[in-house]
């Protein structure tokens, strides 16, 4: 009796959350004498007006898939794995590690090695403070914020060394080559005789980041492990008393977090720069926390966030070109509001509406 | 003689880079005591950098500066209190949500004011703190390895590096000398214990979070009108995380904070002015492993290998009265 209905949680309170954050982000925009309806249209405009509009948000939205799919799967286990940005980065590695040792035939044959190699490196870089939480009770959140740095010291120290491309000033690999180019949304589309942009980024990742959300609801709502990996996350105590091994549970949510945050360089690294370069990740690692508390840790809400996150970032870029006076770290913001109002300050909307329907059921009853 | 002015100048150079650290650390240290943790040091001290910067142009004082940095990182320490007190959210999500709302801010605010990519205009005169001769500096400078010592070393520094240092010995009096200083232990650890004496577990956590606030403020402010002449985009450039890792380094108590953040501004300093370290002409030390040290520093301590760091026992949890 005394629960929300399903869909107040599910639908009801983010909306209202996202609804306070825009409000207040329109207040910022007021704030600095610009009209926030004019930017809301020019950002929904740019987003989604034209096909490369759309081309760039799915290929933006396919990151935020990965790393918020990474952030949801160690939620899951009550583990705020913060570290994202420094498992896609070391990820990025591995992807070109695999791209750049053989000269590959065909992109089909390329992309398991390269998923392999990307989420692999990704796990390995989890794997230490997932290892260090389990066994040495350092905390995770503090450990992966140190691993974000180390990677971002690492890979400019590989990109100025090893994995330099001799022919150029830059902190950059050589390019991978024609056989590891993922086709993109133009080439894939224009069989079917559909004209899609061709300066788009989004490319065969996309389809990749969708199957991976599946597998990730599969994961955690349908088989042994993820089962384990909630009742962990539920009740630490309890789960240990059922017999679930902790270390183990913590150690594996961690890994499968830091492969699918390692999974963004398919699309970056090998979808649209072809090259490793330096900062690639660009934020994605923390917008994967908005986007996993946004759609509530479940992979079909995550997709949806995604793709407004995805819009939002496209439509900041547009934002840019129509209203000079507002730059695109109003993105940021926007975004930074949407993790408060839907993160930290979520009693704040919960209490009252919960209130709100207990008397309604009470006044029912 | 070459190499002993070399090091009074590497010194001198950890010296100025550790004090941002030093007052962010101890802002952390004064809020991770009460219980509530605080990655949020970096936003914090870069929306405060911001405000000092233009206050401080507009005034023509880097003191105003100064204060107008610490109003806008309190206000920002206060939205994390009323997420992480009163609504008992996620502090970790608050502190991140307060970095990402710093950065974008400052350069939306910046750009729409001065039109330069978030950078505001350039300080001189007395919109930046200038350094301070102390007494007889000058006189001794000619004497052997101690005039040196004196007059580059300790001498010549802006007032807030010497407010900072005064910081450390008045905070472990207030930590372990005053009542509040018990009361604010207390409640870091044992919220309940405090509460049952009637202590309101609330308004404790809030005035840590004031005092977080304000010398986050100082940290902010000192970056944009003392070591730099101006804002600039993320000019925090993850120090506030370094505050973080020298708190824990530190285990949470004051005059450890200030030797972790000497020993990081010295990586710092070391860093900046010797890029690649040349170890008897055998090995290099690649300028990005001197970078990561703190962090890689940190890790270790961490995971318990070198002494634990054991943090307070109610860090993280919100506190809810029993009923």
């Amino acid at each position: 009796m005394d629960k929300m209905p399903k869909w107040a949680d599910l639908f009801l309170i983010p909306a209202i959350n996202l609804v306070l954050a825009f409000m207040a982000a329109g207040l910022v925009v007021l704030a600095i004498g610009q009209n926030p309806l004019d930017a809301i249209y020019y950002m929904i405009k740019g987003a989604v007006g034209s096909t490369s509009g759309i081309g760039y948000t799915l290929y933006y939205a396919t990151n935020y898939m990965f790393t918020g799919l990474a952030v949801a799967v160690a939620f899951h286990a009550r583990l705020f794995n913060i570290g994202g940005e420094g498992q896609a980065a070391i990820g990025g590695v591995g992807a070109a590690v695999v791209l750049l040792a053989v000269d590959w035939p065909h992109w089909t044959i390329a992309l398991p090695f390269a998923i392999l190699g990307a989420s692999a490196f990704g796990a390995a870089w989890a794997f230490i403070p997932a290892y260090l939480q389990a066994k040495r009770g350092s905390h995770i959140v503090i450990t992966t914020i140190m691993f974000n740095f180390i990677a971002a010291a690492l890979i400019g120290f590989l990109l100025n060394g090893i994995l330099k491309n001799p022919a150029t000033q830059n902190a950059e690999t050589r390019n991978f080559g024609a056989g590891a180019h993922l086709p993109t949304a133009h080439e894939m589309l224009a069989p079917f005789g559909i004209e899609f942009s061709k300066s788009a980024p989004l490319n065969f990742s996309f389809l990749l980041a969708l199957l991976c959300a599946f597998l990730v609801w599969v994961l955690i709502w349908r088989t042994r492990l993820g089962y384990q990996i909630r009742a962990f996350g539920h009740n630490e105590g309890a789960a240990k008393y059922a017999g679930i091994p902790a270390v183990k549970i913590t150690i594996i949510a961690m890994l499968i977090s830091g492969g699918l945050a390692g999974m963004l360089s398919i699309n970056v690294v090998m979808g649209e720069q072809e090259r490793l370069i330096k900062e690639f990740v660009e934020g994605a690692g923390f917008v994967g926390i908005a986007v996993a508390l946004m759609g509530r840790s479940h992979p079909f809400g995550i997709v949806l966030a995604s793709i407004l996150f995805g819009m939002l970032t496209q439509g900041g870029f547009e934002l840019l070109f129509e209203m000079p006076a507002i730059s695109r770290e109003m993105v940021l913001v926007i975004q930074a509001l949407i993790i408060l109002f839907t993160g930290a300050l979520d009693h704040m909307v919960r209490d009252p509406v919960e209130r709100i329907f207990f008397r309604m059921q009470k006044r029912a009853a | 003689m070459d190499s002993f002015l070399q090091l009074i100048l590497t010194l001198d150079m950890s010296i100025r880079l550790s004090v941002v650290l030093l007052l962010a650390c101890l802002a952390g240290l004064y809020s991770e005591r009460s219980g509530i943790v605080d990655i949020g040091l970096e936003g914090k001290m870069l929306i405060a950098a911001f405000f000092a910067a233009v206050a401080a142009f507009h005034s023509g004082s880097a003191w105003v500066g100064v204060l107008a940095g610490c109003a806008a990182s309190l206000v920002f320490s206060m939205i994390h209190g009323v997420a992480s007190i009163t609504y008992r959210g996620n502090q970790l999500i608050s502190g991140v949500a307060i970095n990402f709302l710093a950065s974008g801010l400052t350069v939306v605010i910046g750009n729409a004011w001065y039109q330069k990519g978030g950078q505001t205009p350039t300080l001189s005169g007395a919109a930046r703190f200038t350094p301070i001769d102390l007494p007889f500096a000058r006189v001794v400078r000619d004497v052997p390895v101690l005039g040196p010592i004196y007059s580059d070393l300790i001498s010549g520094h802006n007032a807030l590096v010497y407010i900072a240092f005064l910081i450390v010995p008045l905070t472990w009096w207030v930590l372990f000398r005053t009542r509040f200083g018990l009361r604010l232990r207390a409640v870091g650890e044992n919220p309940a214990s405090v509460d049952t004496a009637g202590i309101s577990v609330v308004r404790m956590r809030y005035r840590a979070l004031i005092i977080t606030g304000i010398l986050c403020g100082i940290a902010g402010a000192y970056l944009s009108t003392a070591q730099a002449a101006g804002f600039g985009r993320e000019m925090t450039a993850g120090r506030g995380y370094i505050a973080l890792a020298a708190l824990i380094f530190a285990k949470w108590r004051p005059w450890y904070a200030m030797g972790a953040c000497l020993l990081f501004g010295l990586l710092e300093a070391i860093s900046n002015l010797f890029p690649n370290i040349n170890v008897f002409g055998l090995v290099t030390i690649p300028v990005q492993f001197t970078q990561a040290l703190p962090y890689i520093l940190t890790v270790v301590i961490l995971a318990g290998f070198v002494g634990k760091a054991i943090p307070p026992r109610a860090g993280g949890e919100p506190y809810v009265k029993e009923r």
